[in-house]
C-alpha cells in the first residue's frame, strides 16, 4: 500500500503541464471500476427517458462489501469519444446518476463517484431537457444521501458538470487531475479576451490537486504512477478504511456532515 | 389564411424611428423593448417596467424589485461584502457594483411580506456583476434559508444572474453546494420554496437553487438556460430558435410551473403561499 498524499506538495508544479495531463487518457472509466471493485453490474437508464453511454453506473464489491459506483467516461476509440462528447454528460446521464445514488441509499451502500469531464454538454436537446434542472437536482439530492459517498475527480473536474457528481463526503484527486470553475481556455477568453494566454489562466486560477487540497476543496491526493493495479490496491484499502469509519455514524449524522462540509465555503 | 394569424395582425412594432427623428428625442426617453423591439415611450413602461406590446419585464435592480413586491422589508447581512479581492481587476469591478447598485452584493435578502404574507425574500440584483454568484451571495441565500428553517417561514426567490463569478475561482461553484444544502434542510422542514425566474437567469444558478424549487414562476420571455446560446451553437453547428431559452420553452418542455405578468406577481405569490401555510394544511 502506499501513502496517500496529505500535505502541501509539488509547490514547483506547473499547472499547465497538470491541465495537459489531465486530458490525457491516463486512466480510462471502465479500467477503473473494474479496479476498484469485482462483480461489476452495469445499470442502465434513467426511467425517464434515455440511457446516457457517458455515464456509466452499476454496483460491484469493493473488498468484499456492495457500493455503487458511477463513472463518466470519454470513450476509449474516436467513435465512442464521438458518442460520449469527450465525457460531457446529457441530463438523462445525470438523472441516471440521481436514481443510482437514491437506490445506493436504499440498500445503504456507499457511493463512489469517478469523475472526468471538461463540463455538462452544451447541446440542443441536452439544454431543452433541462440541463440545468438535472444538475441541480444531482447535488440537492446527493446533499440528502444517508450513505457515505466519496468523489474521485481522475481526469477533468469541469464545473458544475462535474460538481452534480461530486457533492460528497470526501473529494479525491489524482496528482493530475483538474477541478475548475470554467477550462483556463474559458478563463483566458473572457479575462484577456484571448483564449492562447490559457496557460498564464491555469497559473492564477487555482485548478491543481495541491491548490484546492489547501483551500479544502478536497480531502486527498492520489499519486500516480505506471502500475496502475498498485494504485487500485492502494485505493481500495482506504476506500474501505473511510467507508468503514463513515458507516458507524447514523444516516442523519452523514448527512448533517456532509453539509456542514459544504457550509464552510 | 388563417382569420386570426399573426401575419394580419396591426401593430406598431415595425415603426421607424429614423435618425433625424432620433436625434431630436431626449435620451431616454423612448426604449427599445429587449424581446420584441417595439419602441416605448417611457412612461408606457409604467411602475412595473413592462412592456405594453409583449408583456417582457424590463431588467429592475433588487431595490426595485422590492419596491414592487413587498412591503414590512427587514434586511438581512446588508453589510456582507468580500474582502478577498486579490484577482486582478475584482476591486475596481465590485465598487463600480456597489455603487451602481446600492448594494454590497449581488443579492438583497431580507424578511417581509408579499400580498400580506409573510416571507423571507432573495432578490438577485442583474447589475450587480450581472448577478453573478459570489461566495459572499451564497453565504447571504445559505443564511436566508436558515432563518426561514429557523422560523418555519417560506423562502421566495428572484433570480437574476449570468451564473459563477469567475473572480472568485472554486469557491463560486462551493456556493452552488452549499445553498443545495441549505434548501434541504428547508425542504425537510416542510417548508415552502417559491421561486420566480426573471431576465436572466442562466449558468451556475440555474443548475442550483433556481431548478430547486417546490414552485417555479418565471416572468413572459425571461432568459432561462445553463449554457450561453453562443456556447450551444457553436457545438451544434447550426442556429438556435427563436426563443430557445425563453421562459415559455421551458413553460413547454416541463420546467416552470406558470408565467405571471409583473402586474400579477405578487397576487400570485400570496396566493400561493396563503396555501402553504401550517393552519390551512390542517384544516
Amino acid at each position: 500500500m502506499f501513502d496517500f498524499i496529505k500535505t502541501m506538495f509539488q509547490k514547483d508544479v506547473n499547472p499547465a503541464e497538470i491541465v495537459k495531463k489531465s486530458r490525457e487518457d491516463r486512466f480510462m472509466a471502465r479500467e477503473l471500476i473494474n479496479g476498484l471493485v469485482s462483480d461489476f453490474v452495469e445499470l442502465h437508464g434513467d426511467r425517464l427517458s434515455s440511457d446516457d453511454s457517458s455515464v456509466i453506473g452499476g454496483i460491484g464489491r469493493l473488498k468484499g462489501r456492495p457500493v455503487t459506483i458511477i463513472a463518466i467516461d470519454k470513450g476509449t476509440d474516436i467513435q465512442d469519444k464521438i458518442s460520449k462528447r469527450n465525457g460531457s454528460p446529457e441530463p438523462w446521464g445525470y438523472r441516471k446518476a440521481q436514481r443510482l445514488m437514491k437506490q445506493a441509499a436504499k440498500f445503504n451502500r456507499p457511493i463512489i463517484t469517478l469523475i472526468n469531464t471538461p463540463g455538462a454538454f452544451p447541446g440542443k436537446d441536452a439544454e431543452a431537457q433541462g440541463q440545468g434542472e438535472a444538475i441541480a437536482n444531482s447535488i440537492l439530492e446527493s446533499m440528502k444521501l444517508t450513505v457515505p459517498m466519496i468523489a474521485i475527480i481522475y481526469g477533468e473536474g469541469g464545473s458544475g458538470g462535474a460538481l452534480a457528481l461530486a457533492t460528497a463526503d470526501q473529494i479525491w484527486m489524482f496528482e493530475n487531475a483538474t477541478y475548475s470553475i470554467l477550462s483556463p481556455e474559458g478563463f483566458a477568453s473572457i479575462l484577456w479576451k484571448d483564449a492562447k494566454r490559457s496557460d498564464e489562466a491555469a497559473a492564477i486560477m487555482g485548478i491543481t490537486p495541491s491548490d484546492l487540497l489547501e483551500k479544502h476543496v478536497i480531502d486527498q491526493i492520489i499519486p500516480e504512477g505506471r502500475h496502475h493495479a498498485k494504485i487500485f490496491e492502494g485505493m481500495q484499502d482506504k476506500l474501505d478504511e473511510e467507508f468503514k469509519q463513515m458507516q458507524q455514524m447514523s444516516g442523519e449524522e452523514i448527512v448533517a456532515a456532509r453539509r456542514a462540509r459544504y457550509r464552510a465555503f | 389564411m388563417e382569420l386570426f394569424s399573426s401575419d394580419n395582425k396591426v401593430d406598431n412594432t415595425k415603426i421607424k424611428v429614423t435618425d433625424a427623428v432620433r436625434d431630436r428625442i431626449p435620451d431616454g426617453l423612448f426604449l427599445a423593448c429587449p424581446y420584441c423591439g417595439t419602441q416605448i415611450y417611457n412612461k408606457q413602461l409604467g411602475d412595473y417596467r413592462v412592456c405594453p406590446e409583449c408583456n417582457y419585464g424590463f431588467r429592475l435592480q433588487a431595490r426595485e424589485r422590492l419596491g414592487l413586491f413587498a412591503t414590512d422589508f427587514v434586511e438581512f447581512d446588508a453589510d456582507l461584502t468580500i474582502d478577498q479581492t486579490d484577482f486582478p481587476g475584482y476591486q475596481g469591478k465590485l465598487d463600480r457594483a456597489k455603487k451602481q447598485t446600492n448594494m454590497n452584493e449581488s443579492v438583497l435578502t431580507g424578511s417581509g411580506k408579499i400580498a400580506g404574507e409573510e416571507v423571507d425574500l432573495g432578490i438577485m440584483d442583474s447589475y450587480f456583476m450581472m448577478g453573478s454568484l459570489g461566495s459572499k451571495t451564497g453565504e447571504k441565500i445559505t443564511r436566508l434559508f436558515e432563518h426561514a428553517t429557523a422560523n418555519q417561514l417560506p423562502v421566495v426567490m428572484f433570480t437574476a444572474s449570468g451564473g459563477a463569478r469567475m473572480q472568485e475561482g472554486i469557491n463560486s461553484l462551493m456556493q452552488m453546494a452549499k445553498i443545495s444544502g441549505a434548501v434541504a434542510t428547508h425542504q425537510e422542514a416542510g417548508l415552502l420554496y417559491l421561486v420566480v425566474l426573471t431576465d436572466p437567469t442562466t449558468g451556475g444558478v440555474t443548475a442550483s437553487f433556481a431548478m430547486q424549487g417546490d414552485v417555479t414562476l418565471a416572468e413572459p420571455h425571461a432568459l432561462v438556460g445553463f449554457a450561453g446560446a453562443r456556447v450551444i451553437e457553436s457545438t451544434i453547428h447550426e442556429k438556435l430558435p427563436k426563443d430557445f431559452q425563453r421562459a415559455e420553452t421551458l413553460l413547454k418542455n416541463g420546467f416552470v410551473d406558470k408565467i405571471v405578468p409583473r402586474q400579477n406577481m405578487a397576487e400570485m405569490i400570496g396566493k400561493i403561499v396563503s396555501m402553504h401555510k401550517q393552519e390551512v394544511a390542517d384544516v
